[in-house]
């Protein structure tokens, strides 16, 4: 019982950064109808950012993690700009494919300007822990905790209770009515591409310093996002969410009662079971799928 | 002219060994001749159904994995404490298993993936090729995991009233490449110009049209996902018994990014796209560690291949065909998507 309140722990602090990562791609495909496989690597650059932010220009470690947001949201809006602009039109598949080129791209600047050997940040919370009864857990995952919440709550009052989300929202319902009605789908499109780029460099932002921060970390991290948004329904911010919290439920339960060795099998496992089962996701409006 | 053309290319590819003397560049040729038969077997399905599968790479990796266990054997125990143990059989019996059960690997998936389309179909295949690797990583007893299976056989090859020879070398292995790749080509060929291959192209043009003119969509699509997981796995096993040591790594997601790209960079839904594509995309690599870092020919490739899609969406067969255009009629082209 002690062993499954741990957990259930884990997993809710897990859970917060994986909804975070499946919230950014779900928007992007939501409103732009792009499968953006570069989202393990805005996670990675978030991660690194960071490292570069506190370890190497020596910034507290608080400001370190707006700065690695901030340059997330940059990073995404020029990718935006220079590979998707010009493919407006194109069907799902070419998109995907500049997609896959820019991971790779990305993902060997990184390897390139900070090697293979993998960084570790220090924060200012060290080794302490919080214990309550049989659980313990450390002050940093508190905190990684707390600031996933935060972000999230964030981003539904962004979508719901602003302006720009309204404009979004309408982007995701209808494209042409939304742009009779004025709205600039040029910016719709930049602003959420950022926000959801942003979105994900603060999961690796707040991620890359619980564990440590290598080249090859967005790989795993792309899938795990995709395994959160078919889970939830393409396109419903809610159902990442949820699926977020679902994805490490299932795989602390299989890392801690089956192998850890298929822990990360477990998201692969989920997308096949929802696509045979339930093929809209859990949460998405119907949409035609097949 | 165009059967002549293909007699000349089949020659002037037979010819290579006598000339190339080069080891480093006869092992990229035969590597490079496996990934094109794999990117063929891609291009069945993504040129001609329309089907973009990025986890093609499990079906080329459990071709190999299928082929070398059954060439070297096993002793594992299943769940309840049942014990399977396989002598080692001839290697052309496990190359045919590897095309077997790829293939039926090819149908399971292809029941549960085309129940989809588009973004989630694409996701699906990828999870399989993940559950795959993942499966080949962690069961040590079978796949031994990241220590790899090693000391595979060679293919042999009998000859009658000679015996049998076992194809070690290179120039063997080239050969035996340069056959079974004319032979998938062939078989692609006919399927493509066949009715089957027209009621592809069909389902790909519009799907709801070809539904309605009483074509059967789901049984067409698993007979091309069939066929295309039979001739990635027989690519698979061309690989484990050349390189004679395979690990998980086959399972990764780049080669299946690699086989995309060499298909649309040739041109998909044409027969020779792949084999265009294959030869560019194989020999960048060869040409490109003269002068970068793995890392800088990784940023290269990634590069080269957002600027092939900017610049050349249809691919370098069809914007060859329509510069001289030669489009002879019968030539089982894919027709291509309006001009926008």
């Amino acid at each position: 019982m002690d062993e499954f309140l741990q957990h259930i722990v884990n997993m809710l602090i897990l859970g917060g950064t994986y909804a975070l990562l499946g919230i950014g791609l779900t928007l992007i495909f939501g409103i732009m109808r792009v499968v953006n496989f570069a989202h393990g690597e805005l996670y990675t650059f978030g991660a690194y950012f960071v490292y570069l932010a506190s370890a190497v220009l020596g910034l507290n470690f608080f400001l370190s993690l707006v700065v690695a947001l901030a340059f997330g949201c940059m990073l995404g809006a020029a990718i935006e700009f220079l590979l998707l602009r010009p493919m407006r039109g194109a069907d799902i598949d070419t998109t995907m494919i500049v997609m896959i080129g820019a991971m790779i791209v990305m993902q060997n600047t990184e390897q390139y300007v900070w090697g293979g050997v993998a960084k570790s940040v220090s924060t200012p919370f060290g080794e302490s822990t919080l214990v309550i009864g049989p659980v313990s857990v450390a002050w940093l995952r508190v905190f990684v905790f707390c600031a996933a919440l935060a972000l999230i709550a964030g981003s539904y009052l962004l979508i719901n209770r602003t302006k720009l989300g309204k404009a979004m929202r309408a982007t995701f319902q209808d494209r042409d009515t939304a742009s009779l009605m004025g709205v600039n789908i040029q910016f719709i499109y930049m602003a959420t591409f950022a926000i959801g780029s942003s979105l994900a460099a603060a999961a690796g932002a707040l991620l890359g310093p619980v564990y440590v921060i290598s080249p090859r970390m967005g790989d795993i991290a792309s899938l795990k996002a995709f395994a959160i948004a078919i889970l939830g329904g393409l396109g419903s911010i809610g159902g990442a969410t949820i699926g977020g919290f679902i994805l490490a439920f299932a795989e602390e339960l299989g890392a801690g009662y089956i192998s850890s060795g298929y822990r990360d099998a477990m998201g692969f496992l989920i997308i096949i079971l929802v696509l045979m089962f339930k093929p809209t996701g859990l949460f998405a409006r119907s949409e035609r799928i097949g | 002219m165009k059967r002549l053309l293909s007699w000349l290319a089949v020659l002037a590819f037979a010819s290579i060994p006598l000339w190339l003397n080069d080891p480093y560049l006869l092992n990229a040729c035969i590597t490079t001749g496996i990934f094109i038969i794999a990117a063929m077997s891609l291009n069945l399905l993504l040129g001609y159904t329309g089907q973009l599968s990025l986890g093609h790479v499990a079906f080329f990796g459990i071709g190999a994995y299928v082929s070398a266990l059954t060439s070297l054997g096993f002793d594992v125990e299943l769940f309840g404490g049942i014990r399977v143990v396989h002598q080692p059989w001839p290697v052309w019996t496990g190359f045919v298993l590897a095309v077997v059960i790829a293939g039926i690997c090819g149908y399971l998936v292809g029941k549960l993936s085309f129940r989809v389309r588009g973004a989630y179909f694409v996701i699906v295949t990828i999870s399989f090729a993940e559950v795959v690797r993942l499966v080949a990583l962690n069961w040590v007893e079978l796949t031994q995991g990241p220590l790899a299976l090693t000391s595979i056989p060679p293919f042999t090859l009998g000859l009658p009233g000679l015996g049998f020879f076992e194809l070690y070398g290179k120039i063997a292995n080239f050969y035996l490449v340069l056959v079974v790749g004319l032979v998938c080509y062939v078989v692609i060929s006919r399927l493509t110009k066949s009715r089957v291959g027209r009621a592809m192209v069909a389902l790909k043009e519009n799907e709801s049209l070809a539904v309605s003119v009483g074509i059967d969509v789901t049984r067409y699509l698993i007979l091309a996902a069939v066929t295309s997981a039979g001739i990635a796995g027989a690519a698979g096993s061309l690989y484990a018994h050349y390189l004679r040591i395979i690990d998980p790594d086959v399972f990764m997601f780049l080669y299946t990014v690699t086989m995309v790209i060499m298909v649309i960079t040739g041109g998909k839904g044409t027969l020779a796209g792949p084999i265009v594509g294959g030869l560019i995309f194989g020999f960048i690599p060869v040409i490109a560690r003269s002068f970068a870092t793995p890392e800088l020919q990784w940023i290269l490739y990634g590069a080269l291949m957002i600027l092939i899609v900017f610049v050349l969406p249809q691919g370098i067969v069809p914007a060859i065909e329509r510069w001289f255009s030669v489009t002879d009629k019968d030539e089982g082209r894919a027709k291509l998507e309006p001009v926008k």
